[in-house]
């Protein structure tokens, strides 16, 4: 039982690609937060009203 | 051992291939899945809907409105792309986009779409307008399964009916205005679906051969060029005054009235240079006139409308 178990060893590309979209999605994810923010300070406590 | 050691191509003793289990597509490629051309002619529109609205929307509240609309936008671009992959495999003018290409695979494409969808039509509606926010929604639907899924599949009528998801944008942008739907907004919409026949079927006559091969019923495949350029210079008459229908209806002053009779004018000239030109050469120089010379067409209809209707209207009131 001393197999090590397969795993998956990405390329010097491959990694540079993940590591591009997760700060793709973070960054993402950092806008909609910022957004949220300041769409409540404009609209006060009435954020979810509609016009 | 585990099933993903059948696959071969060992990179590393004790590791295994990532061919077909690591994603390869990189920022660049999603953005393209989204058509940022298409994107920003949606956001234009929009941002004239929005700006020409009789009510005061806060810039941050309209930053956010054309956010969304933009996403969504880009959502139905990538759900596009994930329906059409085999037609655009086919043709020579889409073959490079991700998904025929093996950049992007078609359920990565259908993932990041529907993540784009939801997200936009739920911070529309949460921050903006659930109206406007049901609108995006709808025209995401409309353009997915009515036009890509169902319309441009079967009929030669297909960019004609499914024209109006490319008209919803001005509409969109008036309801995250009003919460409302009005005569303008309307108005717009009609402008935009009447001058999408001429638009795209000046550019299909120059593709007629990609899509006979994707088997895509468009006009001049089914029809033939004469017939398309016969439709087009029909569908460029009857644009005319739809195009100058908000002077017409006293909504915006009559500056707005002589450039769009004058543009409408100069659209239909071309159409009938179309109509009356043989096929070949001379038929497809004219045809790309026509096309490059319809975007001109709506980018300064909404152009005037946005500065007389929107900040000049607002200036005034």
């Amino acid at each position: 039982m001393d197999e090590k178990p397969e795993r998956i060893v990405l390329t010097e590309e491959q990694k540079r690609k993940q590591r591009a979209l997760s700060i793709a999605i973070a960054i993402t994810l950092g806008v909609l937060v910022i957004l949220f923010y300041i769409v409540t300070l404009v609209k006060g406590p009435g954020v979810l009203n509609q016009p | 051992m585990t099933d993903i050691s059948a696959v071969d191509h060992r990179s590393q003793p004790g590791s295994i291939s990532t061919i077909g289990l690591v994603s390869e597509a990189s920022v660049s490629d999603y953005l393209a899945l989204m058509k940022p051309r298409v994107m920003s002619l949606v956001v234009f529109t929009a941002w004239v809907g929005l700006a020409v609205a009789p009510v005061h929307v806060h810039p941050v509240i309209a930053f956010t409105a054309l956010l969304c609309i933009a996403v969504g936008a880009g959502a139905a671009g990538a759900l596009n792309m994930w329906v059409d992959a085999d037609i655009d495999a086919l043709m020579t003018r889409t073959a490079k986009r991700p998904i025929p290409r093996g950049r992007v695979t078609p359920g990565e494409a259908l993932a990041f779409g529907m993540t784009l969808a939801t997200g936009s039509v739920a911070v529309l509606g949460l921050l903006v307008s659930w109206l406007a926010a049901a609108m995006l929604g709808f025209t995401i639907f409309f353009y997915i399964v009515v036009y890509s899924m169902w319309l441009k599949r079967t009929t030669p009528q297909n960019i004609v009916i499914g024209g109006a998801a490319g008209a919803f944008p001005p509409v969109i942008g008036w309801m995250a205005a009003t919460g409302g739907i009005g005569i303008e907004p309307l108005l717009m919409f009609l402008i935009v679906f009447f001058w999408t026949p001429p638009h795209f079927w000046a550019l299909s006559l120059l593709r007629a051969e990609d899509y006979a091969r994707a088997r895509v019923p468009m006009l001049p495949v089914v029809a033939g060029p004469a017939e398309t350029r016969r439709q087009i210079l029909l569908y460029s008459i009857v644009l005319l005054p739809i195009g100058a229908a908000p002077w017409l209806a006293g909504y915006v002053d009559a500056v707005y009235g002589a450039v769009a009779l004058l543009a409408g004018g100069v659209m239909t000239a071309l159409a009938w240079r179309l109509k009356v030109a043989a096929d070949g050469e001379r038929g497809a120089r004219l045809a790309r006139r026509l096309f490059a010379f319809s975007i001109l067409y709506l980018f300064v209809l909404f152009a005037v409308l946005l500065i007389e209707g929107g900040l000049l209207g607002r200036a005034a009131a």
